[in-house]
């Protein structure tokens, strides 16, 4: 077989092989990956979809440092159960800011994609703290010191900056306010507290999320949690049954 | 060692300590609190180590010319050494977080020692450390021997292990100080990222030029699958690595894609790590040690081709199946399951032209331990591509997906195929290049090989149970048309499987301490028998 032959060549020239193996490992990547890029209905395009504060990216973050997502997902799947289980399955715009996406492979605790509202602060700080304190048996690992650590805010104003530059769409006041906005909106009744509403949107929530009077690292990922599946009200409205 | 490179081998080598030293002192001076000052640190410690012990040996000798005749075998006996003291080191984690699944409360409540920052030391550990070592080890061995060449120069060898394993230790060191992107296998942050490439470049250039060298017209099928791995997880690692970091002064960076192109080009890199990392590589090691143990030539040199092709074709298309049902488009799912079903053609023709191989030699594999484990991991390749190929299936993923039965499929892949290979390799290169007429104790291969397969049949069945179960629990409906059981009882109902998985890995690590023990025992005597030398000597310099 002329094929062979060919092959029989080729495996002489160790340049050209290199050359070959490139080319044939390039062909799925281009189809099913470019076209992601490139074709609209990919992501859809929803009006209420807002970015995360400061302090809900500096939860997110220690989500992220923390390797939550090897227990967690974030992706709720167009399945019967999945819906009934967790809410209306997730949809592509709900990530579209997520630098990187934090969807999950695996599922030993439950997916967690609409946590936001469900529990109270309370509950979360709780559970975080020691986990079998709210939930006997649970085997989640404890996060006591998140209470005592107090939040790094002085360089958010960068990190809204570098997201920016991906295509994150975070204003100039953002930016320049972002450790500002971090503190405030832990803090409701502050004279800051109204510009976080200003620039994140009326459906952002301020709370004190760890009741503590220092802002810690508990407040962002309660801040983080509570908004999870609260970046737009989409897939609440429309009809999302598989 | 050191006193073997050229005089101008130990100058560059002098001048590439001082490059790494400045890099360190430049990473550990703009990082001030950041971790990252640490990991510069770090470089400077090795940078400054390797300064003194070269610059010591610059006034010796220039090594004798007769070397040029031999095989250069150091990297290979260092990166052995390596692979079994980053194995046994991943393996102990690995048993340490199978633990916290059943006492969550063993971490000392410290943040190190959390399940997710000890996770990617697991996963990277056995991976890239015990497997990469293993890789970069047995393809210094396999080329120079295929090619009846020494390798292209003295230095990039150690360039690339010294490299390769700063990195390793820059990556799993970062996870327990906070230090990850979160993408699954491809933790490390944006400088590890770019000294990996690096790394990789000096490889393949390495590879490149021994291959140049070659005493044969033709390039063996081993060295296609290590060229495969080197050139193709350059390229997933470098596409997926792409971020911006917040800071050239900080450990944080931001990727450059988000949502679902970022999910699909994690899993595009994710499975191809499989595929190029743990399988392609790995199949190189299984296409030279294999027949040269049981002393059969291979099967079928036409079977060789298509499985090469069919797998670096086939298996870049296959990524999107971690993804079905998820808010990736469906005509991505389905082109992911149907190459994932078709993939299974390559993958057996591998499977089976290595059993056909050992036709003729199976009193060999009865009474050779070494071979048996070369059996062993060809048969697991062939159920795990074949369990990969059934998982795919979007109906079946439905049920698999999110569970412990993913996790079970990467153990009989990981141990049953990756870990049982590589043994196999390793105790049959050992006797060679230390100059022994054999391993210290063939009873002590017996007693690893026989841990290892029990621990690794006792972890796959209970985490295939574990995950079926968990499965069906979640789509489990009662009489009144609701879900059955809350989230909290399948996770309670996982308990004894995952004591069990915790049994078979404790089993498994025995084994591969018995294995680490036997090998250390066999490289302390003395030598008795030469080493082999090339057929055709070529000039090095």
């Amino acid at each position: 077989m002329s094929l062979f032959k060919a092959h029989y060549n080729l495996e002489k020239h160790s340049v050209g092989f290199v050359v070959a193996i490139i080319l044939a490992a390039s062909v799925g990547g281009l189809v099913e990956i470019a076209p992601l890029f490139t074709i609209d209905e990919t992501v859809e395009t929803l009006p209420d979809m807002r970015v995360y504060t400061p302090l809900e990216l500096a939860g997110r973050n220690i989500y992220i440092r923390e390797g939550c997502y090897a227990c967690h997902s974030q992706m709720i799947r167009t399945l019967r159960d999945e819906v009934e289980r967790y809410g209306p399955y997730s949809l592509a715009a709900e990530s579209q800011y997520d630098h990187p996406m934090l969807w999950g492979s695996k599922r030993t605790g439950p997916d967690i994609a609409r946590l936001g509202g469900k529990y109270s602060d309370d509950w979360h700080v709780a559970h975080l703290t020691n986990p079998r304190a709210v939930v006997p048996t649970s085997i989640m690992p404890a996060y006591p010191w998140l209470a005592t650590t107090s939040l790094a805010v002085n360089d958010l104003g960068a990190h809204l900056a570098t997201l920016r530059t991906l295509g994150v769409p975070y204003t100039d006041a953002m930016i320049a306010n972002a450790p500002r906005d971090a503190l405030a909106q832990a803090r409701p009744d502050s004279e800051a507290a109204a510009d976080v509403v200003e620039r994140y949107g009326e459906a952002t929530t301020l709370r004190r999320f760890s009741g503590a009077d220092e802002l810690t690292e508990m407040d962002a990922v309660v801040a983080y949690l509570q908004v999870l599946g609260q970046l737009t009200q989409a897939p609440y409205t429309t009809e999302t049954t598989p | 060692m050191i006193a073997c490179l050229t005089p101008s081998e130990r100058r560059i080598g002098l001048f590439l300590a001082v490059c790494l030293a400045l890099l360190g002192l430049v990473m550990a001076a703009v990082g001030k609190q950041d971790p990252m000052a640490v990991h510069g640190f770090m470089a400077l410690v090795l940078g400054g180590g390797l300064f003194f012990a070269i610059g010591g040996t610059l006034e010796e000798p220039a090594p004798d010319a007769a070397r040029l005749h031999r095989y250069y075998d150091d990297p290979i006996k260092v990166g052995i050494v390596l692979a079994m003291l980053w194995g046994v080191f991943a393996m102990s984690i690995g048993l340490w977080v199978a633990g916290l699944m059943v006492w969550p409360d063993a971490t000392f409540g410290k943040a190190w020692s959390s399940y997710g920052r000890l996770r990617p030391v697991h996963t990277t550990g056995v991976i890239f450390a015990f497997g990469g070592n293993a890789l970069i080890a047995t393809s210094f061995h396999v080329m120079q021997r295929t090619c009846r060449a020494r390798l292209a120069d003295q230095l990039s060898p150690w360039v690339v292990l010294i490299g390769y394993n700063l990195f390793l230790v820059w990556a799993v060191s970062g996870y327990l100080m906070g230090v990850t992107q979160s993408k699954e296998y491809a933790e490390p942050e944006w400088y590890a990222d770019l000294w990996l490439v690096i790394v990789w470049l000096v490889y393949l250039v390495l590879y490149l030029r021994t291959l140049k060298r070659r005493a044969e017209p033709h390039i063996y099928v081993a060295n296609w699958y290590y060229l495969a791995f080197i050139v193709v997880v350059a390229m997933l690692h470098i596409v997926n690595g792409l971020a911006l970091p917040v800071s050239f002064a900080g450990a944080k960076s931001y990727p450059v894609f988000s949502g679902v192109q970022d999910a699909m080009v994690q899993w595009w890199y994710g499975h191809n790590a499989v595929a190029f990392f743990m399988t392609s590589g790995f199949l190189g090691m299984l296409y030279y040690y294999l027949p040269v143990r049981a002393q059969r030539p291979i099967f079928s040199y036409r079977l060789s081709i298509i499985s090469f092709w069919g797998i670096t074709f086939f298996y870049l298309w296959v990524g999107s199946h971690h993804l079905h049902y998820t808010a990736l488009p469906t005509w991505v799912q389905n082109l992911g399951m149907t190459f994932s079903i078709m993939l299974l053609v390559p993958s057996w023709a591998s499977a089976g032209n290595a059993l056909a191989t050992l036709n003729g030699a199976w009193h060999r594999v009865r009474d050779d331990a070494t071979l048996r484990f070369m059996f062993v991991a060809a048969v697991f390749y062939g159920l795990s591509t074949f369990e990969g190929s059934f998982l795919a299936i979007r109906p079946v993923n439905a049920l698999s997906h999110y569970t412990d039965w993913t996790v079970g499929h990467v153990h009989s892949g990981a141990l049953g195929w990756l870990a049982m290979v590589t043994f196999g390799a390793f105790y049959s290169v050992i006797p060679q290049i230390w100059g022994r007429a054999g391993m210290y104790s063939p009873r002590l291969i017996e007693w690893h090989f026989w841990l290892a397969l029990a621990g690794l049949l006792t972890y796959v069945f209970s985490l295939w149970n574990a995950g079926i179960t968990q499965g069906l629990m979640w789509r489990t409906y009662n009489a009144a048309g609701t879900l059955n059981y809350s989230f909290i009882d399948s996770m309670e109902a996982m308990r004894p499987y995952y004591i069990a998985r915790f049994l078979g890995g404790a089993l498994f690590l025995a084994g591969i301490c018995v294995g680490a023990v036997n090998i250390w025992l066999t490289i302390r005597g003395a030598q008795d028998v030469a080493g082999d030398r090339p057929f055709a000597p070529q000039v090095a310099e």
